[in-house]
């Protein structure tokens, strides 16, 4: 055990480590604040997972064909809305159930895109570093979060923009009072359902993007299993920060430090510990956390409740 | 009246037809049903079929060899039959909890850990044939039914939505079977006599194997009779039985069953107990069926059938006699893919043509249903 311990002391001082959790962090965070959205609108999207995944896909295909990044990202917001417009339209116009059609939409994106990719592997590549004058330097913070590839800086202004349009527009208070009480809001003349779909397309773009920008940052090489379960954490971090976009970002931050000290324990040299558990270590903390925190928090009320007019 | 309320609502909504007509309204509207579940369909596959021909195949080839595969070539029906029945075990455990309006999506995780278990208890169990079979069975249907029972209790003591935890408990199930199977004192078999260093379990031995049946040269484990067997008692269970009506009346309303005294955590706990324990004799099923590898644990030992029980279940509506149906679809989808190799496209079309059948059969009752809700709303307004 204390050879264990000597293990994560190592890990805790270790600089890419850092750099590897803001990078896992930066997935999960593109994800949750649109994931956030949804969730105040009084809707789960399981689908989030395959969201990423369809953007991850058209980002590296994007990349091959055009050459140019942004051109990528842009084409991973349009996959990731495509898949957010089956979401939305068949969960939130026509009444089908939120969990069957987000779970049926990641089985067919993993099967459509492992079936594409295997048949011909689009070829990518990772984006060059950029370091931030000045604030690169700063040790251990500096690194991890001002010298890393360009396009995780593209989630700085995502959050306060987040923030802005859920907190100080007219459509955030509405999507807030969707969320909270359709048959009140639904009364004073708003579409429930339509907020509701207006959050998952914005989830659906967010998270396109987010897929797009782990294969540029992480691997530069597209495989399905890239996402591999990142959009259920990003939905546990929503959970985990009490539906507030604060306790949102903690939560992908905390949840990239344990990805990222697991993947890093091996790689400086202790066998002690089964690989199994390092991977299951993020699931297992992510249980753990919600098991601590989700009974002190309040939910949005009418959170995975459909809504049909007439019903209650 | 009736013109009024036509305009009113939208064009989808027939003016209600007179007491002498009713007889033939009611055809077309079955044909109406028939006939958007057979449009659905039929664009699912050819969404399909376009994708394939995106890739270069031939989708001709490729449904050919599907139906080749599953049902017509000698003995196929057999291997379609193998799988079709722990699709059905599985989907028997959604529909359980799903009835208690539960959202359990975590099957292939305990399915993993009825498995390990069982092929604990098998592999270190001596005893008669049958016998050792059966406790090693029991014990998997233990295994799944803890698995799912950890959900339940996080669900029902500490509100964590089960959505996720039965989710991200598949993650951990697999790494912890991954773990067993690497360390020689839980499931890995030992090194003599063999020629791989593949992490495998020992081979069950042939007395604690689910005897097969050959008919008419399709060979199948008598497993398929027990499922089928389970199907047919859960069905008469939830739709004749006091426990059933509670675990409905949970699911459709949790508020009215708490005033009538069906207790949440109680009802709900042991649904999830439930779920959990057909996938882990799921597992089980599959272990020493035979249609699964070779009565050994290995490392993909799952194949995704936790996840197709899932789906045939949400296909099937909830309803155990219709999943008979689907999981035998299902089956016949995997049995099918088996012949793709020759064709040169991948096998993953057929989870493709899975999901998109999934999605497609999905579409038809939520445009009914809200075709309906629109009509009842009509009425209601048409009557003020």
């Amino acid at each position: 055990m204390g050879d264990f311990w000597s293990a994560v002391a190592d890990v805790a001082t270790n600089e890419s480590a850092y750099r590897n959790a803001i990078i896992a962090a930066v997935v999960l965070l593109f994800a949750a604040s649109g994931e956030l959205a949804a969730e105040k609108a009084g809707t789960i999207n399981i689908s989030i997972e395959g969201m990423m995944l369809a953007g991850a896909f058209a980002g590296a295909v994007g990349q091959e064909q055009t050459g140019s990044v942004l051109l990528a990202l842009l084409i991973a917001a349009v996959a990731g809305l495509i898949v957010a417009l089956v979401q939305a339209n068949m969960s939130h116009r026509l009444s089908a159930d939120q969990f069957v059609v987000g779970l049926v939409l990641n089985t067919l994106v993993l099967g459509v895109v492992g079936f594409l990719a295997g048949s011909n592997e689009p070829k990518t590549s990772l984006v060059s570093r950029w370091k931030v004058p000045g604030l690169g330097d700063i040790p251990i913070v500096g690194p991890a979060l001002f010298d890393q590839p360009w396009v995780l800086y593209l989630v700085y202004p995502v959050i306060p923009f987040m923030w802005w349009l859920l907190y100080r527009t007219r459509w955030g208070l509405e999507v807030r009072a969707v969320g909270e009480d359709p048959n009140a809001a639904d009364v004073s003349g708003l579409h429930v359902n339509k907020l509701r779909r207006q959050t998952i397309y914005l989830t659906g773009m967010l998270s396109g993007i987010g897929g797009a920008y782990f294969l540029f940052a992480r691997s530069g090489r597209f495989e399905d299993s890239l996402i591999g379960g990142r959009g259920y954490i990003a939905i546990a971090a929503v959970i985990f920060g009490g539906w507030t976009l604060k306790g949102s970002v903690v939560g992908c931050v905390v949840f990239g430090l344990v990805g990222s000290f697991a993947l890093t324990i091996p790689s400086l040299g202790y066998k002690g510990i089964d690989s199994a558990f390092l991977a299951m270590a993020p699931s297992l903390v992510t249980i753990i956390a919600m098991a601590l925190f989700a009974k002190r928090v309040r939910q949005p009320a009418a959170l995975a409740r459909p809504f049909i007019r007439g019903l209650k | 009246m009736s013109d009024d309320h036509a305009t009113a609502d939208s064009s989808l909504t027939p003016p209600p037809a007179d007491a002498d007509t009713a007889g033939r309204s009611r055809r077309t509207e079955v044909a109406e049903i028939v006939g958007l579940y057979a449009l659905c369909l039929f664009v699912a596959l050819t969404v399909s079929a376009v994708l394939v021909m995106s890739t270069g195949g031939s989708w001709t080839d490729v449904y050919t060899a599907m139906f080749d595969g599953s049902l017509r070539k000698a003995g196929r029906i057999g291997l379609t039959l193998g799988y079709a029945a722990p699709i059905l075990l599985v989907g028997l455990g959604t529909i359980v909890s799903g009835r208690a309006g539960l959202v359990n999506i975590g099957q292939e995780g305990q399915l993993l850990i009825g498995a390990s278990v069982a092929t604990y208890v098998a592999v270190r169990l001596g005893g008669p044939g049958p016998l050792a079979l059966i406790v090693a069975i029991i014990a998997g249907i233990a295994g799944g039914a803890i698995w799912a029972g950890i959900a339940g209790f996080l669900r029902y003591w500490y509100k964590v939505p089960e959505v996720l935890t039965t989710l991200l408990l598949g993650v951990v199930a697999a790494n912890f079977m991954g773990w067993g199977l690497r360390n020689r004192w839980l499931l890995l078999a030992s090194s003599e006599g063999r020629a791989n260093r593949n992490q495998v379990s020992e081979v069950l031995a042939p007395n604690v194997r689910i005897p097969r049946l050959r008919v008419f040269g399709n060979e199948f484990p008598i497993s398929v009779f027990l499922a089928v067997l389970l199907a047919i008692a859960l069905a008469v269970v939830m739709a004749r039985s006091t426990t059933g009506f509670r675990l409905r009346m949970l699911g459709n309303n949790p508020r009215t069953a708490q005033r009538a005294g069906v207790s949440e955590k109680r009802y709900g706990f042991v649904a999830m107990l439930a779920s959990g324990g057909f996938a882990g004799l799921a597992g089980g099923v599959m272990l020493a069926g035979g249609d699964f590898g070779s009565y050994q644990l290995v490392a993909n030992f799952g194949a995704g059938i936790g996840f197709a029980g899932l789906l045939a279940a949400l296909v099937a509506n909830q309803r155990a006699l219709v999943l008979i149906f689907v999981a035998f679809v299902f089956g016949a989808l995997r049995s099918g893919s088996g012949f793709l190799r020759a064709t040169g496209v991948s096998a993953r079309i057929s989870d493709v043509v899975q999901s998109m059948i999934v999605l497609a059969l999905l579409l038809p009752p939520a445009i009914l249903y809200i075709r309906a809700r629109r009509r009842a709303l009509a009425a209601a307004s048409s009557r003020t």
